[in-house]
């Protein structure tokens, strides 16, 4: 059995992240095959095997970033001798590496042990834990003295964990989770102090195929693979806060019922409540330029274009066309921008720069019936203003109770950036702007 | 004795520079081919590599297409980086064991071999802690992207030098990026040539190259320039 080491790279450099296997477990390699890469310092490697046989396990997994001389996998030579019999479904075919002087393979490099070592685990003889197997161990609040290890040297294995794990529920893991189904784990803690005298006969892929399928696996698009990665980028850079007001759209509401039929026969589009939102919220983004801005480091960069975004729900996505110099457009002018974006949206008739340059987002749930969400900032700017349903409401308004068309609006802004005073000073002024509408819209 | 081969691609698609490099890189892994810089120019393309986050692509590789920006994905360092005309992109193709086998170390040296270039200009550029590329008065005049395979390595730079900064709006969500900059940009009228003669020599200077030799086609490699001093 080869360990297979995170490779030093460099002087200064004490770890990698392994991008990709190349190999998966069970696969046979040769010698000075590409086994994985990892990346350091905007420079992507392929490492090769240093050994010639089977891919027994692979202990870190894509995405990682361990120390250099960790151990990231194991490869079965048929060297480690009787105690690991080598797996009969993988013989080794390859002709011999074909390369007369190979060179060596950057992986044998002297390992600088001191550097790297894993802490010993409080069972010496169960040897060194894998990151992958000490972060499992954490995150189920495991003892890993009280996991029988079945790896080289009663190593533990992540089935060994994902084994006991199971074992301990008697639930099963999720499937999606592994190949490696649930191993038989009632079969007595395997002394763990042992040699792997007695190799569990399959702790490759082939137990989980057995099963019926209970998941269906499907490769997400290329869009939602950028919305999910977009998503979680925003809730890792930004300190979201939502803030909430209570607008009366009473006025705007008489007006568009005024006036959508005309419109629609002028300009044949329909007259909503968003480009009177896109107006005001375009009139408070320039009287409030910092919500209008974005950070740099440690600089913060004003737009001096007010350029709002408009977010348009796709089949299973999400785009977000931008209104360019929305604060020069009028009621009018902003609607056929809405529609004319979102139609293009939904046809994928967008141009690149038409979902680029946007300072403020604006998103309309209500259109989908809710009343207020939390939405998240389309980054790199620093607010996003969620526009809930207009609701016919009884409210009090002059100690009298009437009813009035509200609507919520929320502001999530960047806290990084932004206080709450700002941010409700911001929302007061679309609410004022909103409920003494003046101008006409034709 | 090291020596360096220079070849000069002109403008290339980018695809073509792409299997050029792997034959090189290929021989030079089997000692076939000294240490090699290739000098190109090529038409618009955005190229993501293997780290790459697709949120800094918002238009599709469709709508690239479309606004005939040829998109790829490649199995060097980094993110998504766009070329285009007007950009000097160099592939150093160099056994690093003949060198420090130290990734880190070609990185820096890379960006100083740019840096030291920039300064014959008269253009003051510098590193940013913590990222890699080569900035000037904080606007980035040119990426590095590097794969290494066996310790050769492959891939490597692209510096501004005409480009048209627009097209970086193409690869960073809403077009508010690290801002970019092109020695056009910063006011330097100079030739390409002279460009990629500066890039060459500080080449030498900083990997400690004993000799340079330019070969002017793929095709037929002939040989020209003596050795230089370091």
């Amino acid at each position: 059995m080869t360990d297979v080491l995170m490779p030093q790279m460099g002087e200064s450099i004490v770890e990698g992240t392994l991008t990709r296997w190349l190999k998966k477990p069970g696969d046979a390699v040769k010698r000075d095959e590409p086994l994985f890469e990892i990346s350091t310092d905007k420079v992507d490697t392929e490492i090769p095997s240093p050994a010639e046989g089977v891919l027994k396990e692979t202990l870190v997994e894509a995405g990682a970033t361990v120390q250099i001389n960790t151990v990231v996998a194991r490869i079965d030579d048929g060297s480690a001798g009787a105690a690991a019999p080598a797996p009969a479904e993988a013989p080794k075919a390859e002709a011999p590496q074909p390369d007369p002087a190979p060179p060596a393979p950057v992986a044998a490099e002297a390992p600088v042990p001191a550097a790297a070592e894993p802490a010993p685990s409080s069972n010496e003889d169960s040897g060194p834990i894998s990151p992958l197997v000490r972060r499992m161990a954490r995150e189920h609040n495991l003892d890993l003295a009280k996991i029988p290890g079945t790896g080289a040297g009663g190593r533990i294995t992540k089935a060994d964990v994902e084994a006991y794990l199971a074992g301990q529920t008697a639930a099963p893991s999720p499937v999606a989770a592994s190949p490696v189904a649930a191993a038989p784990v009632a079969t007595a803690p395997a002394t763990p102090s042992a040699p792997p005298a007695a190799p569990k006969p399959a702790d490759v892929a082939p137990v989980a195929a057995a099963e019926a399928p209970r998941v269906r696996v499907e490769p997400m698009s290329i869009m939602r693979q950028k919305i999910a990665e977009h998503m979680v980028m925003s809730k890792a850079t930004s300190a979201h806060v939502t803030t909430v007001h209570r607008v009366d759209m009473t006025k705007i509401a008489k007006l568009r019922n005024a006036r959508k039929n005309l419109v629609k026969e002028r300009y044949g589009f329909s007259l909503t409540f968003l480009p009177f939102i896109t107006r005001a919220a375009a009139e408070a983004l320039r009287a409030f330029p910092i919500v209008n801005a974005s950070i740099q480091g440690s600089n913060v960069l004003y737009h001096n274009e007010v350029n709002v975004g408009i977010a348009v729900a796709l089949d299973n996505g999400l785009i977000v066309p931008v209104i360019k110099h929305a604060d020069e457009k009028n009621v009018i002018g902003l609607q056929r921008a809405i529609a004319d974006l979102a139609n293009r949206a939904r046809s994928k008739q967008l141009k690149p720069d038409e979902v680029q340059g946007g300072t403020f987002s604006i998103t309309n749930f209500g259109s989908f019936g809710s009343l207020f969400a939390t939405p998240v900032i389309n980054q790199p700017q620093i607010a996003i203003l969620g526009i809930g349903a207009v609701n016919k409401e009884v409210v009090v308004v002059d100690d009298a109770i009437a009813i009035r068309d509200m609507a919520y609006l929320a502001l999530t802004f960047d806290h990084r950036l932004i206080d709450g005073a700002l941010a409700d000073q911001f929302c007061l002024r679309i609410k004022t702007v909103l409920e003494n509408w003046s101008e006409d819209v034709l | 004795m090291r020596k360096l081969r220079v070849l000069d691609l002109g403008h290339l698609d980018w695809r073509e520079a792409f299997r050029l490099q792997e034959t090189y890189a290929e021989e030079r892994k089997q000692g076939l081919e000294s240490d090699i810089l290739l000098l190109v120019e090529h038409p618009h393309v955005v190229t993501m590599g293997r780290n790459g986050n697709e949120s800094n692509l918002l238009a599709s590789p469709e709508l690239l297409r479309r606004s005939g920006i040829a998109f790829y994905e490649t199995n060097r360092g980094g993110d998504v980086t766009y070329h285009g005309p007007g950009q000097v992109v160099g592939y150093p193709i160099f056994d690093l064991r003949d060198w420090k086998r130290d990734v880190g170390a070609f990185v820096r040296a890379v960006e100083e071999v740019l840096i030291r270039s920039l300064a014959a200009f008269g253009v003051v550029a510098e590193r940013v802690s913590g990222k890699t590329g080569v900035w000037v008065n904080g606007a980035k005049v040119a990426a590095i992207g590097i794969h290494l395979s066996r310790w050769v390595s492959s891939h490597g730079f692209a510096l501004n030098h005409e480009t048209s900064l627009q097209y970086f709006g193409y690869i960073v969500p809403c077009g508010l990026p690290d801002p970019v900059c092109s020695l056009e940009s910063l006011g330097m009228h100079v030739s390409r040539d002279a460009v990629c003669a500066e890039i060459v020599r500080h080449f030498v200077d900083v990997f400690e190259f004993h000799a340079v030799e330019t070969i002017q086609s793929p095709a037929a490699p002939v040989r020209c320039v003596a050795s230089e001093a370091t």
